[in-house]
């Protein structure tokens, strides 16, 4: 079993299927390739993993849609939460 | 076209369920109406928050769901309690049309609550014996319509539970029965998936509009919608964006083009999937969809939410193994294997199918054993 599963091949994150600790591996599988990502931070269970380079201002893929944009540099393997992903949409604070 | 066995109403809908409802008009006569359903076994009371002064689109709001759920087809028969006989005749004439029997009572006319509860009592048991002789029949699919629903969200819901649901809900659909997928503001950021899916380029239109007010609706309120929705809960299960979270809700719809956008508590008009206007809030948009006549609830939860509807059965399905394990209580069907083994998602369909069909026959959900259910009806405005 994976223990983290990406869910569109142009996704740059993927989602972990169990509490796993820096340093740690995860083996993904996208399509026929398998790609190994080895953790930056303890990333809990359910929690993204970023399979890439993020740019500051870069768009997070998740179900090969944008479901936000990196607030800060993110690098492969760095857990990816709402401390360094923002959303775009219904953002009262900024209007 | 599959056959399960279900009650015809006089109207020619029909039920999963043979309640008799205690209806309370407006707030001010809850008490008697629990009192009453506490008493009368069979009996369900129907008792919400205002009512009273409401005006304009809150009080048509009230009206339509409170008769919408009066007239159910999960809903044999119906006493309707008011302050006086006028308020509950006028809740009352709205669910009439459906045939079946609905008598009135008014406190006023009564003299006190507890004349109120004696004489409720007295009819409401009359009532249920009498909703006893209906037998089940053989009914089609077309006749039901399942609503969709997701509270307590974590990463699982997009990924295990939720694709689940839209797998059943495909097949439901091509069987004949309606779907009912709700609550537009978990539509942002994923609106144009199911825009491009509406047969009516104008419900397309409504899709965007739907999803466009709840949004303004956060930068009226000069807020960051983040903490709110997604919720801490959905935040600590890695949900990070409303954005993320909506990809993961709209999958529970599965992939059949839309036939209608309705608005909460309107009966869908069209089979297949329907789009209904509620907020995000699991009680009030499940209010809605019983208003509008859904037979049954399918609710995916992650975190963990227990709360469903009453007169409609709701089934309560999760994929996070850690969940299903601690609210084992209220959960009827455990899909986590997709997430411990990789279990394919249409095997856990089929067992979603195959639960629904029983739920149907009268197996009763861990929600209708604990009466784990609340009603709360959307309000936009102040009574006056």
């Amino acid at each position: 079993m994976e223990k983290a599963v990406v869910i569109k091949a142009v996704d740059n994150v993927a989602t972990c299927l169990a509490d796993m600790t820096a340093g740690e591996t995860a083996t993904i599988r996208i399509d026929d390739r398998e790609t190994v990502i080895t953790l930056q931070n303890d990333i809990s269970f359910g929690h993204k993993v970023a399979l890439t380079d993020i740019a500051k201002g870069g768009k997070i893929l998740k179900y090969a849609e944008v479901i936000g944009i990196a607030s800060q540099a993110i690098t492969m393997g760095e857990h990816v939460h709402i401390h360094n992903v923002e959303s775009i949409r219904a953002r009262g604070d900024k209007a | 076209m599959t056959e399960f066995l279900g009650y015809r109403r006089p109207d020619g809908r029909v039920g999963v369920r043979n309640i008799v409802a205690v209806v309370s008009a407006m707030d001010n006569t809850n008490p008697c109406a629990n009192r009453i359903a506490n008493i009368v076994n069979g009996a369900t009371a129907i008792a919400t928050p205002f009512g009273r002064t409401q005006i304009g689109h809150d009080f048509e709001m009230t009206l339509r769901t409170l008769s919408g759920i009066g007239a159910h087809p999960n809903v044999a028969a119906v006493l309707v309690l008011g302050l006086s006989l006028a308020t509950a005749e006028t809740l009352a004439k709205r669910i009439r049309p459906s045939g079946k029997p609905v008598e009135i009572l008014g406190l006023q006319e009564a003299g006190n609550t507890m004349a109120l509860t004696t004489e409720g009592v007295r009819i409401t048991a009359d009532l249920v014996v009498a909703a006893t002789e209906q037998t089940r029949e053989l009914c089609n699919f077309s006749d039901l319509i399942i609503a969709v629903e997701c509270g307590g969200s974590d990463t699982t819901s997009g990924i295990a539970s939720n694709p689940t649901v839209g797998l059943f809900a495909d097949r439901f659909i091509d069987e004949g029965g309606t779907i009912i997928l709700s609550e537009p503001a978990e539509f942002m950021g994923a609106e144009h998936i199911l825009a491009s899916r509406a047969v009516n380029p104008e419900d397309g239109e409504r899709i965007f509009e739907m999803v466009k007010w709840f949004e303004e609706e956060a930068k009226r309120n000069g807020v960051d919608m983040r903490g709110t929705n997604p919720t801490p809960d959905n935040i600590e299960g890695g949900l990070t964006t409303l954005e993320e979270k909506s990809l993961g809700a709209i999958a529970k719809g599965g992939s059949r083009p839309i036939v209608e956008v309705i608005d909460y508590s309107e009966p869908p008009t069209k089979q297949g999937l329907v789009i209904m206007n509620t907020p995000s809030a699991a009680c009030e948009s499940m209010t809605g969809l019983l208003g509008g006549g859904a037979h049954m609830i399918i609710f995916s939860t992650g975190r963990g939410n227990a709360i469903g509807a009453p007169v409609s059965p709701t089934i309560k399905i999760t994929g996070n193994p850690h969940t299903a394990l601690t609210m084992k209580e209220n959960i009827d069907i455990d899909v986590s294997r997709i997430i411990t083994e990789g279990e394919a998602l249409k095997i856990a369909a089929d067992q979603l199918w195959d639960e629904m069909l029983k739920f149907a026959r009268g197996k009763i959900t861990r929600c209708e054993v604990l009466q784990e259910d609340q009603l709360s009806v959307s309000r936009f405005g102040p009574s006056v």
